[in-house]
């Protein structure tokens, strides 16, 4: 039952990022990006991480790519124009590029690595994965944890100081 | 087929599966006489009767609406971006109906249609997906006003998702666990404040002292996630036309409101179980259901009673309450509350 | 239950979408939009190697990079929007000013 899960899964989660990389117009782009975001998070629940899946849906899906909407729409994007000789060339260039790099990881994965066993089932988790979570965040963890609020904090004085512009006397003046 | 029958995972499949399309239908009944209620309410505290000439009392004033709003004409303005046109309603009406499967209508196993043990979280995620109804709906009616009401009722939402995620952590923290009927079972019993207290109070969340500023908080952030009054600015009639839904006639607009009237009722049912013990009430336990129905339909009745009471906000006094009032409070409280459980643990 | 070869194949396959979309698209956003594909393929083999090594530094690792990822939108969105202010256009093969 769970393969065909996630079988499922996987092939909305190729098809949408397919779309995100080929449809024309970013706004279509960006829901097809939201779409492979929730198809992930539900392939995070069947590998049992269900506290990063539902911090998947809200975090990427839900904040993430609202930004991304936001802005698109800020900036009234229409469809993308692609046309030209040289644009279609290196459009090729890239596919073949990407189609490389399968191809290189398929044959490094073919040189004798063995999948190795499957375990049947996470250790029990006391309180479930997020207790668990929580548990080795705060103690192992923790200065990481603290660098990345920190982190958060510059990156959020840095969007709103680029996004502000220039205040309307400093334009005059100078 | 015996065997698939007996498959563990199908079992667990169908009876959820049975027990939403029992959830679906009764809410769909919910939702006509709430909207029903509604125009009641409203209809007398403003010293009026609201709709009685429909059927006895009225009463068959919603499917009257309904019907009336399946015959009108439904049409897509010029230069509208076809397919989120028509995906934007159904955005708004699914979020809202996906979380009622994990909230505990009575004791589990049987009314509950799954118990997961993120189903906080599980909410959370619900409400962020349910901003994207109202931008696609602004964006693809190609109309300025639906634009600009659009965003700004989006903004708003998701200002006060911070406020409101915040503000359950220190229920999560009382309770010991993230699962919705683990929340409510860690409200059973009763509870005595302090020892010179007569008589015992239930156990219920709002009875402690250190939930009480979280319930104020998230009792604020649902009427602004639901885009009632007071934080209805942005689809507010003679404002912006009417907001993100402007150029939505017929079934689309109504699938609108239908997603705003499920909404209260979620944001209601989770305010229930979270601070007022959802369905834990005296007598035997099948009577849950029916005190879990009466809490949420006396919240019900307090979110129609401030619409109809309250004055709207600004927008810009919307977005610096949620900003510069809400956010930190929650997250003050956050510290008031681990201090104060940490320091109870461990003497 | 999951085979980690499939989960991993799957993880090789979204990156390799994201290349081809930084290496295809002209659109910034969309060229944004394919970074963070490739992080997420980054995230799901993280999550795999969890599952599989029954330890739950992968998880963490992918909590880490999710936060980081947000950081990195808002930052990138922020100059997006400058350069789209200063250049009105999106496009990055006509942002060419520096070119030689």
């Amino acid at each position: 039952m769970l393969p065909w899960l996630f079988l499922g899964f996987a092939a909305l989660l190729v098809a949408t990022a397919v779309m995100v990389v080929v449809h024309r117009n970013p706004v279509t782009s960006a829901l097809f990006l939201v779409l492979s975001f929730c198809s992930l998070a539900g392939i995070y629940l069947l590998l049992q991480a269900e506290f990063l899946g539902m911090v998947q849906v809200i975090v990427y899906a839900g904040a993430i790519m609202v930004l991304f909407l936001f802005v698109i729409m800020y900036l009234n994007l229409q469809h993308d124009v692609e046309t030209g000789a040289q644009i279609a060339v290196r459009r090729g260039i890239g596919w073949m590029v990407g189609a490389l790099l399968l191809l290189f990881g398929f044959l490094l994965a073919n040189r004798g690595w063995a999948p190795g066993p499957v375990a049947a089932q996470l250790p029990a988790q006391d309180g479930g994965n997020a207790a668990a979570i929580g548990r080795v965040l705060y103690s192992r963890f923790l200065f990481p944890f603290e660098i990345t609020s920190i982190l958060l904090l510059v990156a959020m004085v840095g969007a709103i100081v680029l996004a502000k512009g220039r205040p309307a006397s400093e334009s005059e003046g100078a | 087929m015996s065997a698939l029958w007996n498959n563990e995972v199908f079992q667990v499949a169908f009876w959820a599966f049975v027990k939403v399309m029992i959830i679906l239908n009764t809410l769909l009944g919910v939702v006509t006489y709430l909207i029903y209620a509604e125009r009641k309410i409203c209809g007398h505290m403003q010293a009026r009767t609201g709709p009685n000439r429909v059927g006895p009392f009225g009463l068959l004033q919603t499917p009257a609406d309904v019907i009336k709003l399946l015959l009108k004409e439904e049409f897509t303005p010029a230069g509208a971006n076809k397919i989120l046109f028509h995906v934007a309603p159904v955005l708004a009406v699914f979020p809202a109906v996906a979380t009622f499967a994990v909230i505990p209508m009575g004791p589990p196993p049987m009314f509950v249609a799954t118990d997961i043990n993120v189903g906080l979280l599980l909410f959370l995620a619900m409400s962020s997906i349910g901003v994207y109804a109202i931008v696609l709906a602004g964006w693809s009616s190609n109309n300025k006003y639906a634009l600009l009401g659009g965003l700004r009722s989006s903004a708003q939402m998701i200002s006060y998702e911070l406020a409101m995620g915040l503000s359950v952590i220190p229920v999560i923290m009382h309770s010991g666990t993230m699962s919705l009927v683990g929340i409510v079972q860690s409200q059973a019993g009763t509870y005595r404040p302090f020892e010179s207290l007569p008589f015992a109070l239930p156990n219920w969340g709002i009875f402690h002292w250190y939930l009480l500023l979280p319930f104020a908080i998230f009792f604020i952030t649902m009427f602004a996630e639901t885009n009632r009054a007071p934080f209805d600015l942005p689809e507010a009639e003679g404002e912006l036309v009417a907001g993100f839904h402007t150029e939505y006639s017929s079934m689309k607009w109504s699938m609108f409101f239908l997603g705003e009237y499920f909404n209260m009722i979620i944001i209601s049912s989770i305010c229930v179980t979270l601070f007022f013990g959802g369905y834990l009430g005296p007598g035997p336990a099948m009577l849950g259901i029916v005190w879990y129905l009466l809490k949420l339909f006396v919240i019900l009745f307090i979110f129609i009673w401030v619409r109809w009471t309250l004055p709207r906000l600004r927008y810009d006094q919307l977005m610096n309450f949620g900003w510069k009032v809400l956010l930190p409070g929650a997250v003050v409280n956050i510290v008031i509350a681990t201090v104060w459980l940490y320091w109870r643990a461990n003497g | 239950m999951i085979p980690l070869g499939w989960t991993l194949a799957l993880s090789a396959i979204l990156f390799c979408i994201g290349v081809v979309g930084v290496l295809v698209r002209r659109n910034a956003l969309v060229i944004f939009m394919s970074i963070e594909l490739m992080l997420n393929a980054a995230n799901l083999a993280f999550v795999a190697f969890a599952r599989n090594m029954n330890s739950l530094d992968g998880q963490i690792f992918v909590f880490f990079v999710m936060t980081v990822a947000a950081a990195e939108v808002a930052v990138g969105l922020a100059i997006i929007v400058n350069v789209f202010r200063l250049r009105e256009t999106v496009f990055v093969d006509e942002i060419n000013l520096l070119k030689g």
